[in-house]
């Protein structure tokens, strides 16, 4: 099976060891595809790894992986210069290097049908009307059309006719809001927003309408650490939005610019599940190895999709846990990923000591 | 008026072409105005114009001027 037959399957719902067995299959093969099509990814396979022989990995957590902050550091691309047709960036705040990540027809292409299967997965297999939490300037202003605009304009093909919470100039647009509930009447209808977003301009400022969002369907992104500053964890934040427009199908998803259509959405326990095509290890800062469940390290992701840059196996710079629901039989249930949030300077110590002396580690911008 | 003048009305509109354009040269990410922004609003006039709405596939698919005439067909019955 192939990752078009994967992505065929409903999502989030390969049987774990026939997806364990096709993901080792497709991330061997894209290993040895970036190796023949990627000089640096070459040499690091080769001065890290133990060359070719990394390449045919017997298990998932042998594939070898490349920090994401490699992407800050180097141009790296599995593609010809005259077949790039996007480039997307991180949205690094001032000062900081961001990621540079080459696409080409095939791969972007890829990309949004992976978005798809994982968003019907939560939304049904129709659009619905959409309420965008945000302002449609991000579109048409390039200093916000990084992340921002890309995140809002990527979702908004799953959604029908979006309507802006706030105006042009970040106002609350109350008149729109009633129209849309008006209009959408008993139907359900989707919502997308920063999480941020959600918080300072949903939860904040329209509360006070007291709109009805119950038929909503929540899907939100973008990390906790700004909320975590005002002691907004996930509960408190569903359980605010619940009291205060009965929204209650909320769902937090999990993504980065260097793996976009890889989205783990927030499933059972509140935990975030990946699609059929990734997976995910949390590795020991220290040793590198993985750990067992319940027990913290740097998340590892892995995904089928990355074909025009190697951006296939990735150590990111987040903190996470690997738990089962509660309640769950830890040997059938689908295991789970608790983010706990970025390390606070990334530091690279071990066997990555090479890329990291020559690359220094800045943090990277999770996006929608 | 054909389908084929509705949809190319859209496109007149939201790329800016002139009416004597070679329409099988239309392509996305390859014709000046149809980014990935363009192609919402290409979306957004096609749905007003045909009064329906897109699936999600069709709405990746769309990939060229010929394209849209194939992916329109499907939708021709709830027009007018």
């Amino acid at each position: 099976m192939s990752l078009v037959e994967l992505r065929m399957l409903p999502s989030h719902a390969a049987d774990p060891a026939i997806k364990s067995s096709l993901m080792l299959d497709g991330l061997n093969e894209l290993s040895n595809h970036h190796y023949k099509s990627c000089e640096p990814y070459r040499r690091i396979v080769d001065g890290l790894w133990q060359g070719q022989a990394a390449l045919q990995a017997p298990s998932l957590d042998a594939v070898p992986y490349l920090p994401v902050s490699l992407f800050k550091q180097q141009s790296l691309a599995s593609i010809p210069a005259s077949d790039i047709t996007m480039t997307l960036t991180s949205s690094g705040t001032t000062g900081q290097a961001v990621s540079r990540i080459y696409l080409d027809k095939e791969t972007s292409s890829e990309q949004q049908r992976c978005l798809a299967n994982s968003m019907q997965h939560v939304l049904g297999p129709k659009r619905l009307p959409m309420l965008i939490a945000d302002t449609a300037a991000v579109l048409k202003d390039p200093a916000l059309m990084s992340a921002r605009g890309a995140g809002v304009l990527g979702m908004m093909r799953f959604g029908y006719r979006p309507v802006f919470l706030l105006d042009e100039n970040g106002q609350p647009d109350e008149k729109a809001l009633e129209n849309f509930l008006a209009e959408s009447g008993e139907s359900p209808f989707f919502i997308f927003g920063f999480t941020f977003m959600i918080w300072t301009q949903l939860v904040s400022r329209f509360a006070g309408l007291k709109p009805d969002l119950s038929k909503g369907i929540l899907v939100h992104s973008g990390g906790w650490k700004k909320l975590q500053e005002q002691a907004v964890d996930n509960e408190t934040f569903r359980a605010e939005l619940y009291k205060s427009f009965g929204l209650s199908q909320v769902f937090n998803f999990y993504g980065m610019v260097e793996q976009i259509g890889s989205l783990f959405i927030e499933g059972a326990g509140g935990l975030l599940y990946p699609p059929n095509f990734s997976e995910f290890i949390i590795r020991d800062p220290m040793t590198w190895e993985p750990v067992p469940h319940g027990q913290t390290g740097l998340i590892q992701v892995l995904s089928l999709i990355p074909r025009s840059y190697p951006g296939h196996s990735l150590l990111t710079e987040d903190l996470g846990v690997l738990e089962f629901a509660e309640g769950a039989d830890s040997n059938s249930a689908r295991p789970g990923l608790r983010v706990l949030g970025r390390v606070a300077k990334a530091e690279l110590r071990g066997c990555s000591d090479v890329i990291a002396t020559q690359n220094e580690t800045t943090s990277s911008e999770r996006v929608a | 008026m054909t389908d084929d003048e509705k949809i190319f009305l859209v496109f007149k509109d939201v790329l800016k072409i002139s009416d004597d354009v070679d329409r099988s040269t239309l392509r996305y990410n390859e014709t000046n105005g149809w980014d990935s922004i363009g192609h919402m609003s290409l979306i957004a006039g096609l749905e007003d114009s045909f009064d329906c709405m897109l699936d999600t596939d069709d709405i990746l698919d769309m990939s060229s001027f010929d394209k849209a005439r194939e992916i329109m067909g499907k939708y021709r019955d709830s027009s007018d």
